[in-house]
């Protein structure tokens, strides 16, 4: 919609320099309510071929015995509600539901917490502020599936170099089971994770924190606002806009982590880090069942509309405040 | 002149994703058509997976000399990676731009015949006459060929000669041996044995040679042969034996273990030979141990099988059968075998390659014993193997106990 948004307003600020003179105003303006109309088609178009098809095939497919047989024959006979029937009587789904939520709450906790305290931290001016920020931006950089190749070596129980470490250090006594033990598994995926979300969380929150004018703070300095009360009477209600894009993107993009998953352990051990979006993956890509597939991924839409919903609501509340 | 441009620019705009689209549509239409029976063939088309060299040149001059064999003067061939080799299809099929000739993982070959897109060979004369049983099973759908495996792999046993001699174990040859060896090879950093027990196809490939040995079968996955294979598995790994990480180790990470010196003993395929070699490991290989005196060995069959596709178009199938078959030639058969470090399928073919090639002899048994994954359930494999990962998982992870992990499993 966003998109939309922009050409209109771009064709409205253009129309100043198409009027040339007032005998040709009439005329001009239907012309320009046309040319309004060109400027959003193409984006119309390209939102309805780009989101819309998509969307409403997956929704139809969720409906259809979608199989291999189906890209040969063409043929997609209607089950009903037959896919989600199946994937909800699943015995991993309830667990891959847990998991997910235990996935998104703690990666999003952990993202946002260590984000902020970093962008805090480096909105105080020091020296090497700009590299070390940079240098956080890092796990950005890297390609999903690379990050998680070079954890699953570093978290490798017998010779993985952060056991090896923890050992000599004289933490631990005993290798920590990261990826090989259902209890920790899923809390050392949730740990990659938000490894992989501060850069997100901290480049945001550090613009956020940018916008606020520095005279506010010397104001409330004058009033006793120092330190801890700065922060809660400056600088978070002046941050929440940017705080509530902050989570509730990082919602949705965690609901639906798949690669990170699957380079470090596939779901298992014993199902043990299964989520909804990696069942999703493995009945439509491994198991060619696309009509299960396209059911449970439309349970994570609806999952990621709702917390949409509520940002929107927010939002709107606080506009009105 | 800046409102005519404008207008220009947005009715291009507005252009833009139809005529994408238009070359999205027409694109789908080309090779579908069907040509005349008798039309001479000039050109065939090829689809596989061997992207890397050497295999990628390997099979490139196999398919240029059996095509000039045939009269086919070019053969237009296209490599795509391994895991994407399925969902290329399926977008092939869907867009009506089969290949005339496609190469399958041998466990896939029935899942596609059922869904009507190859043709069975048969209908051309081919008749897989000599061969093991394994390949012949894997491309066999409702009694009809439909593809010709011209060398297979399986898993064995990898131990290094060096570490084994001294400590003076043998390398084992029941499951009470290779408890004992893995046990005593276990010093230091250096565990036993090494195995893949992830949570995915491969795991579930490599439980089946200690699973099929031992008589277990994967049409009644809750028989205590299974339940006593399972116990195998997590003996290994209870003992110290294997480390607690193989639900995490792929074959590629049990070879990187192996040649580090931090595994005596693994199981894996032949295709690792050559990093073996390069990293000058002293290796030797034996068939998978059996349990009881009256068993034979059975491993898993791996390999690729050559398939002919429906398209459409009579005279290229027919071109496209003979090519197959010429892939599958005596001659081809040895040199792909040697090659490609596997084993040529035809019977006779075997036996003379054990003697030429001694290092193989380990494999050249375990492929004629080798067993087809979709041998007796066909599509349904893939269902049955995930109960299977996930029941070792379980075992391994100390979620169940081996006699009821397959039925917790959904077995």
């Amino acid at each position: 919609m966003s998109d939309a948004e922009t050409l209109a307003t771009a064709s409205q600020t253009s129309s100043p320099i198409t009027d040339t003179g007032p005998s040709r105003r009439r005329g001009g303006r239907r012309r320009e309510e046309f040319l309004k109309v060109l400027f959003v088609v193409p984006a119309a178009l390209a939102i309805v071929a780009l989101f819309g098809y998509p969307v409403v095939k997956n929704v139809v497919m969720s409906f259809q015995d979608y199989t291999l047989k189906t890209f040969f024959t063409g043929k997609a006979p209607f089950v009903g509600l037959t896919n989600y029937v199946a994937v909800v009587t699943n015995d991993v789904f309830s667990k891959a539901v847990i998991n997910t939520a235990l996935f998104t709450i703690g990666s999003i906790i952990g993202q946002f917490v260590i984000g902020m305290l970093l962008a805090l931290f480096f909105h105080k001016s020091f020296p090497l502020n700009g590299v070390l920020r940079a240098l956080f931006l890092l796990p950005w950089l890297i390609p999903l599936i690379v990050g998680s190749a070079a954890w699953r070596a570093i978290l490798e129980q017998d010779s993985g170099i952060l056991n090896v470490t923890l050992e000599n250090l004289g933490v631990i006594d005993n290798p920590v089971p990261w990826l090989t033990s259902p209890r920790i598994a899923l809390l050392a995926v949730i740990l990659v994770n938000i490894w992989l979300g501060i850069p997100f969380n901290l480049t945001l929150l550090y613009s956020g924190l940018q916008d606020i004018p520095e005279e506010l703070y010397e104001a409330g300095a004058l009033d006793g606002a120092t330190g801890w009360k700065a922060f809660w009477h400056i600088t978070w209600p002046n941050l929440r806009a940017v705080v509530s894009v902050v989570l509730m993107l990082g919602v949705i993009y965690t609901l639906k982590v798949l690669d990170i998953i699957l380079g470090l352990t596939q779901g298992g051990p014993a199902n043990a880090t299964q989520t909804i979006a990696l069942q999703s993956y493995q009945r439509s890509f491994v198991e060619f069942k696309f009509g299960q597939g396209a059911a449970l991924s439309n349970i994570l839409i609806v999952i990621s509309l709702a917390f949409a919903v509520v940002y929107l609501r927010a939002n709107r509340r606080q506009v009105d405040e | 002149m800046i409102k005519k441009r404008l207008v220009a620019i947005a009715a291009l705009a507005t252009m833009a994703p139809l005529t994408l689209a238009a070359c999205g549509g027409g694109g789908t239409s080309g090779g579908g058509g069907g040509g005349g029976s008798s039309a001479k063939v000039d050109s065939l088309t090829v689809l596989d997976y061997y992207t890397d060299d050497p295999g990628k040149t390997q099979i490139q001059d196999m398919l240029e000399k059996c095509g000039t064999s045939i009269g086919v003067a070019k053969i237009n061939r296209q490599p795509v990676p391994g895991p994407t080799l399925i969902q290329k299809v399926l977008q092939q099929a869907s867009s009506k731009t089969l290949p005339d000739v496609l190469m399958l993982d041998n466990p896939d070959i029935q899942q596609i015949a059922e869904t009507g897109a190859l043709a069975a060979l048969d209908d051309y004369g081919i008749k897989a006459d000599g061969y093991a049983e394994g390949p012949v099973s894997a491309a066999t759908f409702e009694g009809k060929l439909y593809g010709l495996q011209p060398a297979a792999n399986t898993i064995a046993i990898f131990y290094r000669k060096d570490v084994l001699a001294k400590a003076g174990v043998k390398p084992p040859k029941t499951w009470a041996e290779l408890r004992t060896a893995a046990k005593k090879l276990t010093v230091g950093k250096q565990y036993g044995f090494a195995f893949n027990a992830t949570a995915d196809y491969e795991g579930a490939w490599q439980f089946l040679p200690p699973m099929w040995t031992n008589g277990g079968d994967e049409t009644d996955l809750k028989s205590p042969q299974v339940a006593e294979a399972l116990q195998l598995w997590k003996d290994l790994v209870d003992d110290g034996s294997a480390s607690k990480s193989v639900v995490n180790w792929k074959q590629s990470d049990v070879n990187d273990q192996f040649i580090a010196g931090k595994a005596a003993m693994m199981l894996n395929g032949p295709w690792q030979i050559p990093s073996l070699q390069k990293a000058k490991v002293n290796f030797g290989v034996v068939s998978f141990p059996i349990n009881k005196p009256d068993q034979t060995s059975v491993a898993p069959l791996g390999g690729e099988a050559w398939t002919v596709p429906v398209t459409g178009d009579d005279a290229k199938m027919k071109k496209a059968a003979e090519l197959v078959k010429c892939m599958n030639s005596d001659e081809n058969q040895m040199l792909r075998a040697k090659q490609g470090g596997l084993v040529p399928t035809k019977l006779a073919l075997a036996t003379q390659f054990k003697k030429e090639v001694p290092a193989m002899a380990g494999f050249v048994d375990a492929v004629e014993h080798a067993r087809a994954r979709t041998g007796k359930l066909g599509s349904k494999w893939p269902d049955t193997a995930k109960i299977i990962y996930t029941g070792m998982q379980l075992v391994l992870t100390g979620q169940a106990k081996p006699a009821d992990a397959m039925a917790k499993a959904g077995g």
